[in-house]
């Protein structure tokens, strides 16, 4: 396991249960230190692939390594080695988050002395010190999910998995938990991060889309932007300010040549064929249009109508 | 229990965090005193309910009583009746009607009525009947009142044998173990068995699926901790608790009420382990297939009734037709409540009730191993 090779490691996973197939031919990799974003609807396989890179789930083919072990064959060791954080916690609300942190401790096999130091350090980090011994029913939703961090990486591991780490949390405490990741990101630990959200996409250095159990996009934000399906051919991306975006939207739907149009704040986003966009100055001539760069949402919706059109 | 092939040996072993979970349990346990309170507190009430419904002594039924003869033979026969401790006489009546109307509204459960000719026919030696009415309605009042009429009757034709100072024959019933005959005796002990494991099942279900509910069984199966350690580590502090509560229990039983322990309590309590492990597998067996609280509360219900009526508890095992009484060799209840009747109504000892406890390690083990294999299952889909 030397510190160059890549942390996680997949090649043409594929996972079934029965007939469905969950995972197909999915491969990426991910380097040391990385933030790694994973999108996706509910239901396409993100946490499947999690589970099955725990090894939690055999892979029905492919293979797939964590820092160079086999998850087929070192599941207990890869346990040791990897953080497992959902939106679920994984806390228990009627202990203190001492007795929380305690019982991650021990059932990482530390020892006592071990435990002792780590949790003094995790502290320090996630700034619990005020709460240690206050029961975790009493603590807000954002200094549960640093207490769920705490206890997810009080193994020190070099990988924590992180699925839907901040759904239904406030904006401030969302920022706040990121800049923990940054922060330990720096100190080498790689992350994977499922996520809803984003603008916690755009955080992350690169991005993977994963739709209908297929990996569909990879690549950093700029190079998401760049993809040709994502900026189909003789269509432009434009943005189109007025007062009344309701109404707008609405015509703007039935305007021929017009893809696809979304409201962002006062304005709308439309990917236009390069052809209509004269017709459409004739028809709102009130209207100032600007060509802008897609952003993550447009794209991922993009891709999304693509298949959904090559389905059909 | 085999493990996925290929795995190489971990560094932890098979057990592994089997400390934490069950330090944890027990903070979980005591944190909360009030769930606590009332997982002791409801068996013993139930003891108290039933301990005292289920006497099924007969004793001082409602007897009325149509006397037509009206004479000393007829009175001396009421007399030998009220005697016996099985019949009360209430109430006397002087017509037909008024007798069914007394049995019919349930004020009487026996009627006596004794003919015009009763007393001229004993007189004149020929066979002088007595109608005794019985209400079916109590089977198990109805049989005891049938025979203890006959009894009655049978003295007193016994009695009228000229000459005859002593009874020919007499039988004299003498009842081992348990001569009172009282059935609190009988009953609270299987009553204790049905109680214990009730309460088991369902702590330790509960405790396994609230996990799986909140989401941090999902957490646990991240970490190295192993199935059978999970398992293990939640049986110590519910069986723990289990065990006080036996000890609760059986004082009870024998201080409130007055059921005489003939054997050793050193070895009841020793034989009620295996039990114990039983019911915890049981219980961790219905948590691998509950999903929700109160479906492993279902599950849990569902376990009382088989262990009532067919594990002796109630119906005799031996009386059973096949198919049932091959069913109740399944049923862990059933070897439990030999085991403490045998050590509370017979003074039974170790030796006679080893192979009881060696069927419930067996069927205990097999239903952890059971379990831990079902929730490694459960964990990788």
């Amino acid at each position: 396991m030397s510190g160059t090779d890549a942390v996680i490691d997949a090649r043409h996973l594929t996972i079934r249960f029965g007939a469905v197939t969950a995972v197909d031919d999915v491969s990426f990799h991910l380097d040391r230190g990385e933030l790694f974003g994973f999108l996706g609807p509910n239901g396409s396989g993100k946490t499947t692939i999690i589970r099955a890179l725990c090894g939690l789930i055999p892979l029905t083919s492919g293979d797939a390594t964590i820092l160079g072990m086999d998850v087929r064959q070192h599941a207990p060791d890869i346990k040791q080695h990897v953080g497992y954080m959902s939106q679920k916690f994984g806390l228990y609300e009627d202990l203190t988050v001492q007795e929380n942190l305690n019982f991650y401790a021990a059932a990482y096999g530390l020892s006592t002395a071990a435990a002792r130091a780590r949790i003094a350090e995790l502290l320090d980090l996630t700034s619990l010190h005020p709460y240690f011994t206050r029961r975790v029913s009493q603590l807000s939703g954002g200094w549960k999910q640093r207490l769920a961090l705490a206890c997810a990486i009080i193994h020190s591991p070099e990988v924590v998995f992180l699925d839907e780490p901040t759904a239904g949390i406030d904006p401030v405490a969302r920022r706040s938990l990121w800049d923990l990741f940054f922060q330990l990101a720096g100190q080498g630990v790689t992350f994977f991060v499922t996520t809803h959200y984003m603008d916690e996409a755009e955080r992350c250095g690169r991005l993977g889309y994963i739709y209908m159990s297929k990996l569909i996009a990879l690549g950093s934000v700029a190079d998401l932007q760049q993809l040709p399906d994502a900026n189909p051919p003789n269509t432009s991306r434009l943005e189109v300010e007025s007062p009344q975006v309701s109404v707008l939207l609405a015509q703007l739907r039935q305007f021929p040549g017009v893809r696809e149009a979304t409201i962002f704040g006062r304005s709308i986003h439309a990917l236009v064929e390069t052809p209509a966009i004269d017709n459409l100055r004739a028809a709102f001539p009130q209207l100032t249009l600007r060509t802008i760069q897609p952003s993550l949402e447009d794209i991922f919706v993009t891709l999304t109508l693509h298949i959904m059109g090559e389905q059909k | 229990m085999t493990l996925p092939t290929s795995t190489p040996a971990s560094r932890h072993s098979r057990i592994f965090g089997l400390r934490p979970v069950a330090r944890k349990e027990f903070t979980h346990i005591l944190r909360d005193p009030t769930t606590l309170f009332f997982a002791l507190l409801i068996p013993i009430i139930q003891l108290f309910l039933f301990g005292y419904a289920v006497d099924t002594n007969v004793r001082q039924v409602p007897t009325v009583i149509f006397d037509e003869s009206h004479t000393q033979e007829s009175r001396s026969l009421i007399q030998a009746f009220a005697a016996s401790d099985i019949f009360k006489v209430t109430t006397y009546v002087e017509s037909a009607p008024a007798m069914y109307a007394t049995m019919r509204s349930g004020r009487a459960r026996v009627a006596i009525r004794i003919p015009t000719d009763y007393a001229r026919n004993l007189q004149q030696g020929t066979t002088a009947s007595v109608l005794v009415l019985v209400d079916g309605s109590d089977s198990s009042v109805a049989g005891i009142a049938v025979d203890a009429s006959t009894g009655v009757a049978l003295e007193q034709s016994l009695a009228r044998i000229p000459g005859l100072t002593a009874q020919p024959i007499e039988v004299r019933p003498s009842v081992l173990y348990n001569p009172a005959t009282r059935s609190a005796n009988f009953f609270i002990p299987g009553l204790i068995a049905v109680l214990l494991q009730t309460m088991t099942i369902l702590l330790i279900a509960l405790s396994l699926v609230r996990e799986r509910e909140r989401g941090t069984l999902e957490q646990l199966t991240m970490t190295p901790i192993a199935p059978l350690g999970l398992m293990l580590g939640k049986m110590i502090p519910y069986g723990a608790l289990a065990f006080g509560e036996l000890c609760l229990i059986l004082t009870i039983m024998r201080v409130i009420f007055q059921v005489p322990i003939h054997g050793s309590v050193f070895v009841l309590l020793l034989l009620s382990l295996p039990f114990l492990l039983t019911v915890l597998g049981l219980g961790l067996i219905i948590s691998t297939r509950a999903h929700t609280q109160a479906e492993a509360f279902q599950l849990s219900m569902g376990t009382i009734l088989p262990s009532v009526f067919l594990s002796g508890y109630i119906f005799q095992i031996s009386t059973m037709p096949g198919f049932f009484r091959a069913i109740s060799a399944v049923i862990p209840a059933r070897y439990y409540i030999e085991i403490i009747r045998g050590i509370v109504l017979r003074g039974s000892s170790f030796t006679d009730l080893w192979r009881n406890a060696l069927i419930l390690t067996l069927m205990g083990t097999a239903a952890i191993l059971l379990a831990a294999r079902a929730f490694v299952k459960q964990s990788t889909v």
